[in-house]
């Protein structure tokens, strides 16, 4: 394998007697877009968890660039590039959208003199509403949080994730949650978004149209271990696949 | 927009001042250690912000005025602004080495450990027979930059002092408050995987509201004992910190004028009680809270305040 910018090397991971990851090895190309396949319980969350920090590897390493990055806080790794978005999206209830996306401004923002600057300057504000617009969602941000349908409520977990200087986006199922006739539009947006920064990118989603559309690369896990690593097309007609994951030829 | 927040600064530091003018001595003595409270309540404020109350900040209250008078007694200083400015800095030190220490702890754990601490300088203070033990210690009157006022003089000047700091304070906070750590600040209490997530490190936050509100605790302490002219070991006493946590709940944590308000409410509430039902004023003060947490749960504060408010 070449160097990525992602190298992830026999990486382990148990809860008790549960192997939640055995033996796991990727490497992600920059600017690559892979998408992560499996049955609940197979151990994608798990892996996007051990790469941007929430869970610590058993053993093995995962390594950014020159850096071996397993076991960082998640808010070092964020610092380093590695951005993430959540199954279920993680935004502050008691603000609006427009102060939630000005938080992740301020957050990338210069610290020093972060105790003074003004939240609500002009200029916080437009870079704010540039997120926004970009992710279609300049509409709601006067309203709060709990008011907004799920795939809103995606779309700006992206945008926030989106606010520093992201080289790696890991979205755990971006679509879950979000209306039927909503995915299509939302993936569209948030991949078009991502590939014109250039973002590595590795999303979990269990929806094979999906994947196939907008992956150039698919891992299939199934029990803790990547069983099949390839395109969408040989990846689904991997009969392991078929047995493990999909159910049946797609 | 800045320039209206020190429009208002002016404001109110005029309107205040002018309390000198009209108010009794023993209103404007009233006045003072309301806002010498108001002080300390607001970094109880600070850190409600990020989701935490510290049940001891009379820990901070009680420093700063025992580090006033040490500093008058054993030194001779008189002058009130090195009184001030000598006790923030100890308030601050003594912050910074807990702060960090506290930030891991959240709610009843957070509460309980301030407490703890600021029980343990009440029993030390009240065994050492060296500074007074639990009789305290009394403090000469201040002087400023050589001045030394007299009876009204010195009411008014020591108030005009009161004001000029809490004006100064307040505005301070409102900057910090309105600022983008200040919005972290906000975020926190509110999800703090997303802070982290986003690259900030939430102990940092929580450690900063820590020590500045050490300093306002230093800072409300040292006017107080100046106010006063004594000091004892109840300034730490967990029921010191009660009152202080009431202020801050009954202001909520949007409007920092609302902080100095409530800290004057309860002023007010406890001579009048005082005087009128001397053993039930306590029970005045908690139908009172409990009809504010009813009617208004993110305090008077949201009466003050344009924000479009969550829920506590
Ligand atoms: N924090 C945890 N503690 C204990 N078990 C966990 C934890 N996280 C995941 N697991 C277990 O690890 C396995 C993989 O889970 P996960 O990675 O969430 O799967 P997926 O995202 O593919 O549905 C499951 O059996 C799950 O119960
Ligand atoms: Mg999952």
């Amino acid at each position: 394998m070449s160097a990525g910018v992602l190298e992830v090397r026999d990486v382990q991971k148990s809860f008790g007697a549960v192997t939640a990851a055995k033996d796991i090895s990727v490497s992600v190309p920059k600017g690559a877009i892979y998408s992560l396949i499996g049955s609940n319980g197979a151990g994608k969350t798990t892996f996007v968890n051990m790469v941007t920090g929430y869970i610590k590897p058993d053993s093995g390493e995962i390594n950014f660039g020159s850096r071996n990055i397993a076991g960082l806080a998640p808010r070092l790794i964020t610092r380093l590039g590695i951005h993430r978005s959540f199954q279920i999206a993680q935004l502050c209830n008691e603000l609006t959208v427009e102060e939630n996306m000005l938080l992740a401004g301020a957050i990338h923002h210069d610290e020093r003199l972060s105790f003074f600057r003004h939240a609500h300057s002009a200029d916080a504000r437009e870079r704010a509403m540039a997120t926004l617009e970009r992710f279609h969602i300049a509409e709601h941000r006067n309203r709060l949080i709990p008011e907004l349908s799920g795939g809103v409520k995606k779309l700006l977990d992206i945008a926030m994730a989106m606010a520093g200087e992201t080289q790696v986006m890991l979205l755990d199922e971006p679509t879950s949650g979000v209306a039927a006739d909503e995915k299509f539009p939302i993936m569209d947006l948030v991949i078009e978004a991502l590939r014109a920064e250039g973002v590595t990118v590795i999303f979990v989603e269990h929806d094979m149209e999906i994947v196939t559309r907008y992956s150039e690369r698919v891992l299939a896990f199934y029990d803790g271990q990547i069983i099949a690593d390839d395109t969408p097309d040989e990846v689904l007609l991997d009969e392991k696949v078929q047995r493990y994951v999909t159910g049946g030829p797609a | 927009m800045r320039y209206i927040l020190f429009l208002y600064a002016a404001i109110a530091f005029v309107v205040l001042a002018a309390g000198s003018i009209i108010l009794p001595d023993w209103a404007m003595f009233l006045f003072a250690m309301a806002l010498a409270k108001g002080l300390v309540c607001l970094g109880i404020v600070a850190m409600m912000r990020g989701g935490v109350v510290s049940f001891g900040q009379g820990l901070y209250y009680c420093i700063g005025a025992y580090t006033a008078t040490l500093a008058a007694n054993l030194w001779g200083v008189s002058d009130i602004f090195a009184l001030t400015l000598f006790s923030s800095v100890v308030c601050l030190i003594v912050g910074m080495i807990f702060g960090p220490m506290l930030a891991t702890y959240r709610g009843i754990f957070f509460a309980m450990l301030t407490l703890a601490l600021s029980m343990v300088l009440y029993g030390t203070l009240s065994k050492m027979s060296v500074i007074g033990g639990s009789d305290g210690l009394n403090i000469g009157s201040p002087t400023f930059l050589g001045w030394a006022p007299e009876g009204r003089d010195l009411q008014t000047a020591l108030y005009i002092y009161v004001v000029a700091i809490v004006v100064i304070t307040g505005t301070l906070m409102r900057i910090y408050f309105d600022s983008e750590q200040g919005l972290i600040t906000l975020a926190t209490r509110d999800n703090e995987l997303r802070v982290e997530y986003l690259g900030a490190s939430v102990r940092k936050v929580m450690a900063y509201n820590y020590t500045f509100a050490a300093v306002l605790g230093g800072l409300g302490g040292t006017i107080a004992v100046v106010a006063l002219g004594h000091v004892d070991p109840e300034f730490a006493f967990w029921t010191t910190s009660g009152e202080f946590v009431f202020v801050a709940i009954l202001a909520g944590y949007m409007s920092v004028p609302a902080v100095f308000v409530a800290a004057i409410i309860l002023e007010v509430v406890r001579s009048f009680s005082n005087l009128y039902f001397p053993n039930t004023w306590q029970l005045s003060l908690g139908i009172f809270l409990l009809i504010v947490i009813v009617t208004l749960p993110n305090g008077l504060g949201s009466l003050l305040s344009r924000r479009k408010g969550g829920k506590t």
